[in-house]
């Protein structure tokens, strides 16, 4: 059996079996966040996501001893996470549209159709209408622009946010983002595009 | 658009992220680097793009309460015994 397990992670295991407090902590604040992002995919609260990964917390201490190696720490975690809040949504009576993770059930293109020329135009089909103008570069480093980059993120479907977070600010790879969402590349990555999309359009209209 | 291969814009638009991700084709790939070597636009869509990327990720993680982070290890402690 191929063991997938970093050293870093083999470390970290062996002192929670051995029931050391510091490494808890360190593990709880390496994936806290990132955890909470994830369940609120599934429920549609943050403080049912609190409750699930308290719940899960708990789940990977009762587990840890058993945890065999046959996938990294990290994605055993979230898999923990991903059953826990199933199973709660589920309990909530919340169904997640099937869409959810099928983005490309829904046709949602990057930018509106107005800002391109339409495909009939006998010159340049396609062609941008309404281009992009450069953006003020005092106004992208004002603090109230990351607030506004932090409300877009939040106003974004809960997968779509989920991606984003875990991709652009906890700096996860793709690869990660797959295996703790259940997504294929091609779904991560479209989850990916319509949220940065959406990002950079909220930043557009707000330094305009 | 001058040949068959060629992109429009709207196209590149999307894709953007499969560019970034490293997921086009070399084909592809080339046909999105020479619509973006002759469109001033697309150029700046792209860098409005990775600008969003960079700002995004100085965002920090949301941090644990301190009152959450001892709630939890209460419950390390209390797994320990």
């Amino acid at each position: 059996m191929q063991q997938v397990v970093s050293p870093d992670e083999t470390k970290l295991i062996e002192a929670l079996r051995a029931g050391d407090e510091q490494a808890f902590r360190e593990l709880v604040r390496m994936y806290n966040s990132s955890l909470l992002r994830v369940a609120r995919i599934y429920v549609p609260t943050q403080t049912l996501a609190e409750e699930v990964v308290a719940e899960t917390w708990l789940a990977v201490l009762e587990g840890i001893d058993r945890f065999e190696g046959r996938s990294t720490l990290k994605t055993w975690i979230f898999r923990i996470l991903a059953n826990r809040a199933k199973t709660r949504a589920v309990r909530e009576r919340r169904t997640l549209p099937l869409s959810a993770f099928e983005p490309e059930r829904i046709q949602e293109p990057a930018l509106a159709a107005d800002r391109f020329r339409d495909w009939d135009d006998p010159r340049w089909p396609g062609h941008w209408a309404v281009p992009p103008t450069p953006w003020p570069e005092d106004r992208l480093l004002a603090g109230e622009t990351r607030d506004k980059l932090a409300e877009a993120i939040d106003a974004l479907p809960g997968t779509q946010r989920a991606v984003i977070s875990l991709r652009d600010i906890e700096g996860w790879s793709a690869e990660e983002v797959c295996n703790a969402l259940g997504l294929t590349e091609t779904n991560q990555r479209v989850l990916l595009h319509r949220a940065r999309a959406k990002v950079r359009k909220a930043l557009e209209d707000y330094v305009k | 658009m001058t040949t068959a291969e060629a992109l429009s814009c709207q196209e590149l638009t999307e894709l953007v992220t499969d560019y970034l991700e490293g997921a086009l084709s070399p084909a592809e790939r080339a046909h999105f680097e020479k619509h973006l070597a002759e469109c001033g636009n697309c150029e700046i869509y792209l860098e409005q793009i990775r600008v969003t990327i960079r700002l995004t990720g100085t965002l920090a993680p949301d941090q644990l309460t301190p009152e959450a982070e001892e709630a939890l290890l209460h419950a390390f402690r209390g797994w320990k015994r």
